[in-house]
């Protein structure tokens, strides 16, 4: 250490903030208008899947509420009918609640899922006015059908869909 | 006397506390956005082209906010202290002039609102009553934390207010007047800050102090103090005293524009040009706008840079170091101007007074460093 490298330390500090004010580009994103793209695994707001025959992957075994940590799921399971068929296999969740003030996004219900219906999304604009906005429910979770005659639910023949949860590969992401 | 003469200084003097009222908001402004950029961020850009309007809806939140009395300070100076920060910081600016004259209705108007012929001396005693607001802002909060913040001040301000008056010493032996106006014109040929840097340094040095900027900014010192002296201060009183600090600041960069960097003058190499406002009038407020605009960034600069000087060694700093030097940069100036009309060599002056300043400068980083290193054990 030389007897002026104090000074010329401090005026090295200061070309530093000078060559950022001048040349350094800025990291910001200008949000509303300027979104940034979320990661792939990015722990957004849920969503409820369907196959692609517009059936829901959901079965209601209420696994997923079983696993929350926030309890911040509530689900309730209901029978299917050939006449009224919404997800393959013997029954389907007939209410499905998630607190969205109670969820801490940590994932559990997706690792606890046997069908992989529930995901968590990319959404991450949440925002509520009051507590009872908070509460999504089962229409606003679920994902949209794929075409409009796949809607659910709907009239099947008997015996097609006895099975409730699928043949599955391992999970890739 | 003539009417139109009170008629003249109530507008000018109108004109300059909106001059100030107006910087204040937009040096706001200026300091997000230019730190900001250091920090790699953007800074306000939404509210009107280039968040432009920021500083009104600033104004508009503080106003509206709740403004809380706490249940046991002592009411009367709370309530005054706020006001005794603004005013002197207010009034500071009625000896500065701005530029040199125009004529308005058949009438000569000069660009100051006051030609006070001791002028230096009036903002030395000005810029001395500020710290009174910040000292009672603290006392009358009941309140530790302010307590401290507002006594670490004024022990900064009085500390500091030394090498300001030796400040203020140079640029009057260098001009040979305590008018602010001659003291600009001695000016026309050199600055002053070209033939005594170090006092031109000093100076802002100390100016930092004076405001309670980083890194001197020990009053409001936030991970120490909580906010310092205006900790319990809310809303539009809060408020007087935020505009204070900037007002101070702007006044104070104008000041060192003045009495180091030529005032309202041109720069020295362009006198008798075109662009010489003994040419154009409106030159000079232009001059000095960018002057201070200039000063200004370096305050931000150095705010965005450096860490807070720790407090013993901000007294330290100033006792030891800067009041010595400014000490020796006056001796040094002094005996300059003395040889210069003595010996009838100019030289003397121009080359004499910055090349012994500087190695007095020099001198005094080296001493810095040996005493650093004393006390850190050679670990330095």
């Amino acid at each position: 250490m030389g007897v002026f490298d104090p000074v010329i330390e401090l005026g090295r500090g200061l070309m530093e903030t000078l060559r950022s004010f001048w040349f350094e580009p800025t990291v910001t994103y200008q949000y509303p208008e300027q979104k940034r793209e979320v990661r792939p695994r990015y722990r957004g707001r849920h969503v409820l899947k369907r196959y692609e025959n517009g059936l829901e992957k959901c079965i209601g075994c209420s696994l997923c509420a079983a696993a929350c940590p926030a309890d911040a799921i509530f689900v309730e399971a209901s029978e299917n009918t050939d006449e009224k068929r919404f997800s393959p296999g013997q029954r389907f969740a007939s209410t499905y609640e998630i607190n969205l003030l109670r969820c801490i996004y940590c994932g559990f219900c997706e690792d606890a899922c046997p069908t992989e219906a529930i995901v968590l999304g990319d959404n991450y604009e949440l925002s509520f006015t009051d507590r009872r906005q908070a509460i999504y429910t089962k229409d606003l979770l679920l994902e949209p059908v794929p075409s409009a005659d796949m809607l659910t639910p709907r009239k099947m023949d008997p015996g097609a869909f006895t099975r409730s949860v699928p043949e599955m590969k391992d999970p890739i992401d | 006397m003539d009417w139109t003469v009170w008629v003249e200084w109530i507008v000018k003097g109108f004109v300059l506390c909106l001059i100030l009222l107006t910087g204040f908001a937009y040096l706001t402004l200026y300091e997000r956005r230019a730190l900001a950029r250091m920090q790699v961020r953007v800074g306000p850009n939404r509210a009107g082209p280039q968040g432009l309007l920021q500083p009104v809806a600033d104004a508009v939140k503080l106003i509206f906010k709740e403004e809380l009395t706490p249940g046991k300070v002592y009411k009367v100076v709370f309530i005054l202290a706020p006001v005794l920060t603004v005013v002197p910081s207010l009034v500071l600016a009625a000896v500065i002039p701005l530029g040199t004259k125009f004529n308005l209705f058949g009438r000569e108007i000069l660009l100051y609102v006051a030609d006070l012929n001791v002028g230096i001396l009036y903002l030395a005693s000005i810029a001395s009553i500020a710290v009174y607001g910040i000292v009672l802002a603290g006392w009358s909060s009941n309140n530790k934390y302010a307590m401290l913040g507002g006594i670490r001040s004024s022990a900064q301000m009085v500390s500091y207010e030394l090498s300001l008056g030796l400040c203020f010493a140079i640029a009057i032996i260098m001009g040979n007047s305590m008018n602010l106006n001659e003291i600009v014109n001695a000016q026309g040929g050199m600055w002053f800050a070209v033939i005594q840097p170090v006092g031109a340094l000093i100076f802002l040095i100390v100016t930092l102090a004076e405001v309670n900027r980083a890194p001197f900014d020990m009053p409001e010192a936030e991970q120490e103090l909580t906010a310092g002296y205006h900790a319990e201060y809310s809303g539009m009183k809060f408020a007087l005293f935020f505009m204070a600090e900037y007002q101070k600041m702007i006044v104070i960069c104008m000041i060192a524009a003045t009495l180091f960097f030529g005032g309202y003058r041109e720069f020295w190499f362009l006198k008798d040009t075109i662009f010489s406002v003994d040419r154009y009038w409106f030159l000079g407020p232009a001059y000095m706008f960018l002057k201070v605009v200039v000063l200004l960034f370096f305050m931000i600069w150095v705010r965005a840079t450096w860490p807070r000087i720790r407090y013993d060694r901000l007294m330290t700093f100033g006792w030891k170091v800067l009041l010595p030097l400014s000490l020796a940069t006056v001796f040094i100036t002094a005996t300059g101007v003395l040889l210069a009309q003595e010996l009838n060599n100019i030289n003397y002056y121009i080359y004499g007074v910055p090349a012994l300043s500087i190695i007095c400068a020099l001198a005094a980083v080296m001493m810095i460093y040996r005493d650093l290193r004393r006390k850190s054990n050679g670990r330095i």
